[in-house]
């Protein structure tokens, strides 16, 4: 295709000239025959579409809080954690925290979702974290475009996800093998930018929002 | 990273339309070895860009929260009239602009780049500040890999090649070693 | 739209070998079924279609999947097109039939999310980029809107059974070289160090390069 060559095509049979009115009809009549039809195919595959989101999230939960046996989903909502949205607003749109209880109604932590640029571009994690005991009970990678191979062992390498549980926050970045204390983590070599993406992710999620969990009743 | 500043460079460079996203392809590989037209190209397509997100913007924010099923619909619907119009009023202000830019404006409407904007304007829930800094960013990444593409297909057509990989075979070459170069752009952003 | 030359005229068929039918032809079903799979193949022929070919090879079950929604949309526009090509007047030809096909597209889009979420994410923005997938805008203005639905359903399946040989031919070489899997089963066990740049940008353009490199070779003027 180079520049300035109008390509010849056989052009459609000549028509007889149409009345405005006819295009708009067949415009108007193809319009709302396609309206129907997306209508109807967003009705059938909506449900199972929610539930598919609602069951991709559950399980995330249930990860990173290790298995509790329920859980209440929390919102952010003027500087305070609220079990239910403002009546007009959409609950889609407001941060959302979950609290997890184990056996005996008793709280195991909060899963916290975050996000923040890492290496190639954003990474999207969910976290647990325990404000009694100031601990992370885990970690899970939901999203990156990280390097395979590289920055994507954030995700795929069981020892460096491993070390979130237990660990302390506010958590430091540390070359392989020299970690001794449970505020610090063990990058992964060759990916210490996607690492320390990952822990700048937990750490600022914390200052945000540590307090207000902590300050839950 | 509702830093404009991310989303710029990220749009431009790091996560490049054409060399990274595989957008706007077409105009891409078909861009001959002038440096000129390549320019033009890029800046009607930033032109369109940054009206498609802006429409984009207000359809997400005001319509289409009623009725998502139509999303693509007046994606295409809004693309399709924007390039109608912008040639109207082109044709109009500068019939000798008209004249160089004109055969490339109708393509502007396949452009995978438009309608992949929209998407991911959409899928990232970006505002309207954000919106123009992601267009402008990817109007510029899409100018900046064009010109470079031509002025390589420029040295390149005084290169002796082998009959067969002539044509899109070495376009294609050359756009993977552009894209292997543009690869070192990614760790550029990272805050830490 | 009322264009001197439309969109579709100067994009969608402008490179590579497609050739409109002599309407009236009477070329064998046979024909109408085959041309799209080899000798007119949109990808590896007629050289359209690149943006998704690139994006979503990087894994077989990702060309798989892309492959099946474009011939889904394919088809569906194809009949439609067909059905309705006397009552759609020529002025709003384009609009139409892109309505159409951003109509499947959607429906495509809805359905690969219910029933494989997965996969619809992997794929990301590319399913609803089928839209401005010129294969398809083409073979309604060059075929369908000028042939009875029969041979408009085979040239639509042949088109699309080709794209998705394109695509799954891509799809094959990245993953395999890439990843060292297939499908996910990995084929060279765990010390084989995969050719990573296969599955990242690059290896996509380089892909393709060989393979117009391969066909272009094998297709060459023999001497005489």
């Amino acid at each position: 295709m180079t520049d300035g060559d109008a390509h010849t095509v056989t052009a459609p049979p000549p028509e007889p000239d149409v009345a405005p009115a006819r295009l708009l009809v067949v415009l108007g009549a193809a319009g709302a025959l396609a309206g129907l039809l997306l209508v109807l195919a967003y009705g059938l595959t909506l449900p199972t579409i929610e539930a598919n989101k609602a069951r991709a999230l559950q399980e995330a939960v249930r990860e990173v809080l290790k298995a509790p046996e329920r859980y209440d989903t929390l919102y952010v909502v003027n500087g305070a954690l609220a079990a239910s949205p403002p009546a007009a607003a959409d609950p889609r749109r407001i941060e959302q925290v979950y609290l997890g209880y184990g056996p005996n109604a008793r709280r195991i932590g909060f899963a916290i979702v975050a996000e923040d640029a890492g290496f190639q571009d954003v990474v999207r994690l969910i976290f647990g974290y325990d404000p009694k005991t100031r601990q992370l009970l885990g970690i899970k990678v939901l999203e990156s475009k990280e390097t395979p191979g590289l920055g994507d062992k954030i995700e795929k390498d069981t020892t460096f996800v491993g070390q979130f549980d237990g660990a302390r926050p506010p958590l430091v970045g540390v070359k392989k093998g020299k970690r001794t204390n449970p505020s610090q983590v063990d990058m992964i070599t060759g990916a210490t930018i996607s690492s320390r993406a990952v822990i700048r992710i937990v750490n600022r999620a914390l200052e945000r929002l540590g307090p207000l969990v902590e300050a839950y009743p | 990273m509702g830093d404009l500043v991310w989303i710029f460079f990220s749009a431009m460079v790091v996560n490049n339309f054409t060399l990274m996203l595989f957008l706007g392809l077409c105009p891409f590989l078909g861009v001959s070895g002038r440096v000129e037209t390549a320019l033009r190209m890029g800046a009607a397509n930033i032109f369109v860009l940054v009206l498609t997100a802006v429409w984009v913007w207000a359809l997400n924010t005001f319509i289409l929260v009623y009725a998502p099923y139509l999303r693509l619909i007046s994606f295409i619907i809004v693309i399709a009239s924007l390039v109608q119009i912008v040639e109207m009023v082109i044709k109009k202000v500068s019939p000798v602009l008209f004249r160089q830019l004109g055969i490339f404006l109708p393509l502007i409407t396949t452009n995978c780049a438009i309608l992949g904007l929209a998407i991911f304007q959409t899928i990232r829930g970006y505002g309207f500040l954000e919106g123009l800094a992601f267009a402008i960013g990817a109007g510029a990444g899409l100018t900046l890999a064009l010109v470079l593409m031509a002025s390589i297909r420029e040295s390149v057509e005084l290169a002796d090649v082998p009959a067969v990989a002539q044509g899109t075979a070495l376009v294609l070459i050359i756009a993977g070693s552009l894209s292997l170069a543009f690869m070192g752009f990614a760790g550029l952003l990272s805050s830490s | 739209m009322r264009h001197e030359i439309s969109p579709a005229d100067l994009h969608c068929g402008a490179h590579g070998a497609a050739a409109p039918p002599r309407p009236g032809h009477a070329a064998p079903a046979r024909e109408d079924l085959l041309r799209g799979i080899w000798r007119e193949n949109p990808v590896l022929v007629q050289l359209l279609g690149l943006c998704p070919t690139l994006a979503v090879t990087n894994s077989v079950a990702n060309s798989l999947a892309m492959g099946l929604a474009t011939f889904f949309v394919l088809l569906g526009s194809s009949l439609l097109v067909s059905t309705f090509k006397r009552v759609i007047p020529g002025e709003v030809r384009i609009s139409s039939y892109i309505l159409i096909i951003a109509t499947f597209v959607t429906v495509a889009e809805m359905l690969l999310q219910a029933l494989a979420p997965d996969i619809h994410k992997a794929l990301g923005a590319f399913v609803a980029l089928i839209v401005v997938n010129c294969i398809i805008l083409g073979r309604q203005e060059a075929f369908a809107s000028r042939q009875p639905v029969g041979r408009a359903a085979l040239d639509a399946i042949g088109m699309g059974g080709g794209f998705m040989i394109a695509l799954l031919l891509m799809g094959g070489i990245r993953e395999v070289l890439g990843s060292g899997t297939f499908l996910g089963v990995s084929l060279f066990g765990p010390r084989w160090e995969p050719w990573v740049i296969m599955i990242l940008p690059p290896g996509g353009f380089f892909t393709l390069a060989f393979l117009l490199l391969a066909i272009g070779w094998w297709k060459r003027p023999r001497a005489a």
